[in-house]
């Protein structure tokens, strides 16, 4: 059920976005979805690939330090309000969120919702429970056109 | 016959060593009859020796002890570079076999000459080196050192081969090729600078290439300063024992001094090049043990003999022996250079303060480079640090709480504020040679 996700330092100074996103592509690795965070100075670029593996290793190879980290994909209804809900249910389970974000691309009425979690096994056990659905990876590629 | 005694892996004693285990008397006989010998031989080749002597009254026969030393006159780098290129030669161009010049930051770059006698003893200290770092016939030495002006490259050839090793004159560079050929020719020992060596072994890690898995068993490292945290680090990454070995052109180039199984401060060969420790402010000798700049005297050099030369690197010497058994005496790793340092806001600066600090948090060196700049009269220090996988993780928070240690750790030890950049890996330049480690742009603009 959880999600494989590549992090990546970066340097907040211009064109150093273009660099590991080239690396990849002349891979023909197809980047599912992608959240830059950032400070002044730094920031992490993290992916959602189709190969993480493989791109781990053509990246690394280029490199890059890598960070692999678990993440899990939550599809919430794509009506006004429905992120509030599921952050509700959340918040009730005393879920803590380290950070989320949203994936590109929705299917009908759902949006999916990428999050890492402190405990990404605990959160997937209270989500189901709950009767959110939690998309694995071979569902998410199914995304994809 | 002498292949017979040579030493082999089966822990035989190469004879070129034998001076290394000399009794203290018999090695203070041999000093002081070489001493007498190459101050003579300054005084009648060289003016700027002989011009100098005659100022304070000297004459080679005022030399009657090994104390004597201290009453001649020291010699610094900017003699080399005031009689460039050949002022200080003692032989004539036709006895001269051989020609080094070293990299010259500044202005013109400094010459240094060999006879063939000079060529025949730098190979033997430098045979003793890879004994002393426990080479042995057999072994496969990959020389990365780069070939050409730079002595280290020739040096190291030269005393490989005098050793009975396979060498690989590899030179620097390439460091796919060197990767490749470690591991396709089972090469068993390598030299370069440590810092080169860093960045293979980043590299071989990138490649996919396990380092401790192959038959490299020592690393010899020299012509830059490196701390016991970096020889760690790289004797537990690419499975190795690392050694470091001392010399500089002026003296002789690689061959001066180096570590043995002791990896507790190196043997100077000092029936060549005789040590003395100075305070660098007055000039004055230093006891034994007490920490200073290292001058040496070169005992049997015929085309450019070297009295008292300045080295301007800090260290002190050992006079208890050695676990090994030689009896040569020993100096401390030199961790700094009087020339290395830099002053900002009045506060003296060694870059390995600086690495000390970084090595503290991390565990392990990572690559850096420190950065002078001046603006409206004040002067900055910053520091740029490569991030390691070790120390990233996938939070900004990781990372804020990292870069804020390290730059706490170099301002507990330095008292100065630092600004503190995370760069990327490979963003800071390798060296294929000596690492350069401080940029100063105070004076730029």
């Amino acid at each position: 059920m959880k999600l494989q996700q590549l992090s990546l330092f970066l340097e907040n100074r211009p064109g150093r976005l273009e660099a590991p996103l080239s690396a990849i592509a002349a891979e023909g690795i197809n980047i599912l979805t992608l959240s830059l965070a950032d400070t002044a100075q730094f920031g992490i670029l993290r992916l959602i690939v189709r190969d993480w593996e493989r791109a781990k290793r053509v990246l690394e190879q280029a490199g890059w330090v890598v960070n692999l980290t678990e993440v899990v994909a939550v599809d919430v209804l794509d009506r006004p309000g429905g992120l509030a809900e599921a952050l509700r249910i959340l918040e009730d389970s005393d879920l803590n969120i380290e950070y989320m974000y949203a994936f590109s691309l929705r299917r009908g009425d759902k949006a999916i919702l990428i999050f890492r979690f402190e405990d990404p096994d605990r959160a997937i056990q209270v989500l189901t429970d709950k009767g959110l659905h939690v998309v694995d990876g071979e569902e998410l590629m199914s995304f994809v056109p | 016959m002498l292949k017979e005694l040579w030493n082999d892996a089966e822990g035989g004693f190469h004879p070129a060593s034998a001076p290394d285990f000399l009794p203290q008397t018999a090695l203070r006989e041999v000093q002081l009859r070489r001493l007498r010998a190459v101050v003579a031989r300054a005084y009648a080749n060289v003016q700027l020796f002989r011009e100098r002597m005659d100022e304070r009254g000297l004459t080679p026969e005022s030399i009657q002890s090994l104390q004597d030393i201290r009453h001649l006159p020291f010699t610094v780098k900017t003699d080399l570079r005031d009689t460039y290129p050949f002022g200080l030669f003692a032989s004539p161009m036709s006895d001269v076999v051989r020609l080094h010049a070293s990299s010259g930051t500044t202005g013109k770059p400094i010459v240094v000459a060999y006879t063939r006698e000079d060529v025949e003893v730098w190979s033997e200290v430098m045979a003793r080196t890879f004994a002393s770092c426990g080479l042995h016939r057999g072994d496969i030495l990959q020389n990365a050192f780069g070939y050409g002006l730079f002595t280290g490259g020739l040096g190291a050839h030269y005393g490989g081969e005098a050793l009975g090793a396979t060498v690989i004159p590899i030179s620097g560079g390439n460091t796919d090729r060197q990767i490749m050929l470690i591991r396709d020719f089972n090469v068993s020992a390598l030299c370069c600078t440590p810092s080169y060596f860093t960045h293979m072994v980043e590299r071989a890690r990138e490649l996919d290439i396990d380092l401790r898995e192959l038959p490299l068993r020592v690393g010899i490292f020299g012509a830059e300063p490196w701390t016991d945290g970096m020889r760690h680090h790289i004797e537990a990454e690419a499975g190795i024992k690392a050694y470091d070995i001392y010399g500089l052109s002026e003296i002789i180039g690689p061959g001066v001094a180096a570590e043995c199984s002791a990896q507790d401060g190196l043997h100077i060969f000092e029936d060549h090049f005789y040590p003395e420790i100075i305070d660098p402010e007055t000039g004055e000798p230093l006891p034994d043990g007490e920490e200073g700049e290292l001058v040496l005297t070169t005992l049997s050099k015929k085309a450019m003999p070297m009295i008292r030369y300045r080295t301007r690197d800090i260290t002190s010497l050992i006079t208890e022996s050695c676990s090994c058994g030689r009896t040569i005496r020993r100096m401390r790793r030199i961790g700094r250079r009087s020339d290395d340092m830099f002053i900002i806001r009045g506060v003296n600066v060694f870059p390995s303060q600086v690495e000390a600090a970084l090595m503290a948090v991390e565990g392990t060196l990572p690559h850096y480079q420190i950065i002078l700049t001046r603006k409206g009269g004040m002067d900055r220090m910053a520091v740029e640090v490569e991030v390691t996988p070790e120390v990233f993780s996938d939070s900004i928070r990781g990372l804020e709480d990292i870069r804020a240690r390290l730059a706490q750790s170099i301002e507990r030890i330095l008292g100065i504020r630092v600004e503190l950049r995370l760069v990327e890996p490979h963003t800071i330049a390798r060296s294929e040679g000596k690492a350069k480690r401080v940029i100063d742009r105070r004076h730029e603009g």
